[in-house]
């Protein structure tokens, strides 16, 4: 009854009680609600998320240099196979391999791996999406939102394509227009540039070593994933940008222009000032998304070349996929969300995401 | 045309309430056809290739629609699509139980969770609400290794795990006729109700269907399987769900809960009467979102599963794409893109509306 909700409960019922007794009151009704989630996610989440710390600590995986495994203790019949052993601790072995970059673990994951250069790619590849992103959608919404313009209604329509497509599809699809023999990119380029008498190109967007850009130590497949990766992710900033556009009051424009402000100075001065609080969340959410963003880079430049555009999750992949070191990837994996944890305590501070409900 | 109230002398492109010059007009719809353009050069490249008759394994010219056009590709695909002998069917079947099961399993127990969390104040509420957000900001790759590892060690005899999937569908199928039945037979059951209820009776009749095919080996191995691959899953899709359902449920007023409470209403009466009638659109949203997930699922499957009777559409779509792709013309690889893409992008443009407030809602504001 009513008496079990403690939000609603009228105060002169109370009766006096043990502390203990009173906070198992408070807590009986929401723990019912709650009990499913928690169970499911201790067993299936916390839990492996805590062996995973004891998981980096060890040689879990496929141990080379002794043909043995300590993934599988099933033979068959019910034997364990001759070349399984437990797992060994190992101390802090992972992770120092990985943050010193240990040169007998680099050759073993087959010479390309450099952690703190890894580390820096994956910043930068995050910072420099967003930021397209963010303009972009910023721009584009604004030019939406001119009164007048002509088939707004079908732009909105068309521009929201990106967004409704799977990142998976969008991916591979991106990945075959890049292609340097039969893409389409190559084609189109070929195509605009014929006419003029330049012979035709076939740009090796993936696998061209030295960097198109002298001086900046980006790899031609980072700009081919960042072209994709923009045409990706701008539809979502527009339609936030769109949203809270809609909510600035004509009122201040036209006191704006009363006043003499130009067009310039009110987007600068009203547009984006107003824009923030919406944006910032936004992006908070978009640096997430991309640092994390598996599909793009597995499915596009696979890392390549040279590993140089490999970010940590593809990484962390590929140490348990191709590699077999699952101690390792434990430990990459527990470093990822050492560098996310700051991040994320970044956004849960900029949206004030868990504070309590209160009308 | 309507009458302009406000006198159109302002300058700039952000003003409102006037109209444009001609050049303005034609410089703005020069640019928004340019964006325009850019957006759809991949669809319709995609688009044409798949409509590519001629079975050329590359394409080398660009055209809008290719000489000949014909649905080929797509009757090649449906029929096998890559070197594996599974069928689109097999695969898509695969994909639809392991999105289907995972964004409706998150979503029954997420719900109530997420209730407790909206609606509740209780010692440790803060801290937990953290621990289920910080996993939604930690990237699933990052916990394959344990879940391999763990899920790898659960090994029982196929006879038992048949019987276990036919009990675990009983007992859901209880639980779901008792949660939702007292709503139907009151006569107050909204959408929300009907379809808790429908998802609570796909997962049951699902599992029950599992349990009664006979096994393929001797041996269940958990990680090797759709289940394995559902519960690794579920492990990521769990909080997201409970996250987003919580921003949604705090936006829904508290007065009608609160007047139900006044007539003797139970927290439970509550529950099931007001809120999930209330949340219908939230629950659509969300379990879209985690179906969509799903479908499009790639690296837990593709680390996991060995048995290619097992395997996904995103999986196949993978061996089709790039140097991976042997000898699959592209014109396959199109349509194959185009059918893993349409049932997903169609429901997104029918909750658009709805996904697009509880993205900037549910995710970001809280």
């Amino acid at each position: 009854m009513a008496t079990t909700n403690p939000e609603l409960t009228s105060q002169p019922v109370r009766v006096p009680r043990s502390a203990l007794s009173e906070g198992w009151k408070q807590l009986r009704t929401p723990l019912i609600y709650l009990l499913p989630a928690l169970i499911i996610m201790m067993l299936i989440t916390f839990y492996p998320l805590a062996f995973q710390v004891w998981m980096s600590f060890t040689d879990y995986g496929v141990i080379k240099e002794e043909g043995k495994q300590t993934l599988n203790p099933f033979g068959p019949n019910g034997t364990t196979p001759p070349n399984y052993r437990p797992a060994q601790y190992v101390g802090f072995r992972n992770y120092l391999d990985i943050v010193t970059n240990n040169p007998q673990f680099v050759a073993r994951l087959g010479g390309n791996f450099d952690f703190w250069r890894l580390l820096a790619f994956n910043l930068w590849w995050t910072f420099s999406n967003v930021g397209f992103h963010v303009a972009l959608g910023v721009i584009i919404a604004v030019l939406l939102n001119v009164e007048g313009l002509w088939g707004r209604k079908i732009y909105r329509a068309i521009y929201i394509l990106p967004m409704v497509l799977p990142n998976i599809v969008v991916a591979t699809v991106w990945r075959n227009m890049f292609d340097d023999q039969y893409g389409s990119i190559n084609q189109l380029i070929n195509l605009l540039i014929t006419p003029f008498g330049f012979d035709p190109v076939q740009i090796r967007w993936f696998n061209q070593i030295q960097d198109p850009i002298p001086g900046i130590g980006l790899p031609l497949s980072y700009y081919a994933m960042l072209i994709a990766n923009i045409w990706l992710g701008w539809p979502f900033m527009t339609i936030v940008a769109t949203g809270a556009l809609q909510s600035i009051p004509k009122e201040m424009y036209e006191a704006a222009s009363i006043d003499g402000a130009t067009g310039l100075q009110q987007f600068w001065r009203i547009t984006l000032p107003l824009l923030r609080p919406a944006m910032v969340p936004a992006a908070m959410v978009g640096i997430v998304t991309t640092f994390n963003l598996f599909h793009v880079i597995y499915f596009m430049s696979g890392g390549g070349p040279l590993g140089r555009t490999e970010i940590m999750v593809t990484q962390a992949f590929k140490l348990i996929n191709v590699n077999q070191l699952y101690g390792v990837a434990a430990a990459f994996s527990v470093i990822i969300a050492l560098v996310l944890i700051p991040i994320f305590l970044i956004t849960n501070k900029i949206s004030r995401a868990t504070e309590s409900y209160d009308v | 045309m309507s009458s302009v109230t406000v006198p159109s002398r302002r300058s700039g492109s952000t003003t409102a309430g006037r109209r444009l010059k001609w050049w303005q007009q034609l410089v703005l719809q020069a640019i928004c056809l340019f964006i325009a353009a850019t957006v759809l050069f991949p669809v319709l490249w995609i688009v044409s290739m798949s409509l590519d008759p001629r079975n050329i394994s590359r394409p080398t010219e660009l055209n809008l629609i290719p000489p000949g056009a014909s649905f080929q590709a797509y009757l090649q695909v449906l029929d096998r699509p890559t070197a594996n002998p599974v069928t689109f069917t097999e695969l898509a079947f695969n994909s639809l139980r392991l999105a289907g099961g995972v964004s409706a399993f998150a979503l029954l127990i997420g719900v109530s969770a997420a209730y407790a969390f909206s609606r509740f104040k209780f010692p440790g509420r803060q801290f937990m609400m953290i621990a289920v957000l910080a996993i939604t900001v930690l990237p699933s790759v990052a916990t394959i290794a344990p879940l391999f590892a763990l899920l790898n060690s659960v090994r029982i005899s196929s006879a038992i795990m048949s019987i276990v999937l036919i009990i675990a569908g009983l007992m859901l199928l209880g639980l779901t006729i008792f949660a939702v039945a007292p709503a139907i037979r009151m006569g107050s059951a909204g959408p929300g109700n009907y379809f808790f209820g429908a998802v609570g009776l796909a997962i049951s009749f699902g599992l029950i269907f599992s349990g009664l095919t006979p096994p393929r080996s001797e041996v269940f191995v958990l990680r090797n399987s759709l289940l394995g691959v559902g519960i690794a899953m579920v492990s990521g899709a769990l909080p997201f769900a409970i996250w987003n359902l919580k921003g949604y449920l705090d936006t829904i007023p508290k007065e009608l809960e609160e007047a139900a409470i006044i007539d003797g209403a139970s927290p439970n009466q509550v529950f099931f009467q007001i809120v999930l009638p209330l949340a219908t659109p939230a629950l659509a949203v969300t379990g879209f979102l985690g179906f969509t997930g799903g479908w499009t699922e790639f690296f837990l499957s593709w680390q996991f599963l060995t048995d290619p009777k097992d395997f996904t559409l995103a999986m196949s779509l993978y061996n089709m794409t790039g140097q991976y792709a042997g000898q699959i013309p592209w014109s396959r690889f199109a349509a194959f893109s185009i059918l893993l893409s349409l049932p997903v992008a169609i429901v997104y443009l029918l909750l658009q509306r709805y996904i697009i407030g509880g993205l900037t809602l549910g995710g970001v504001k809280g």
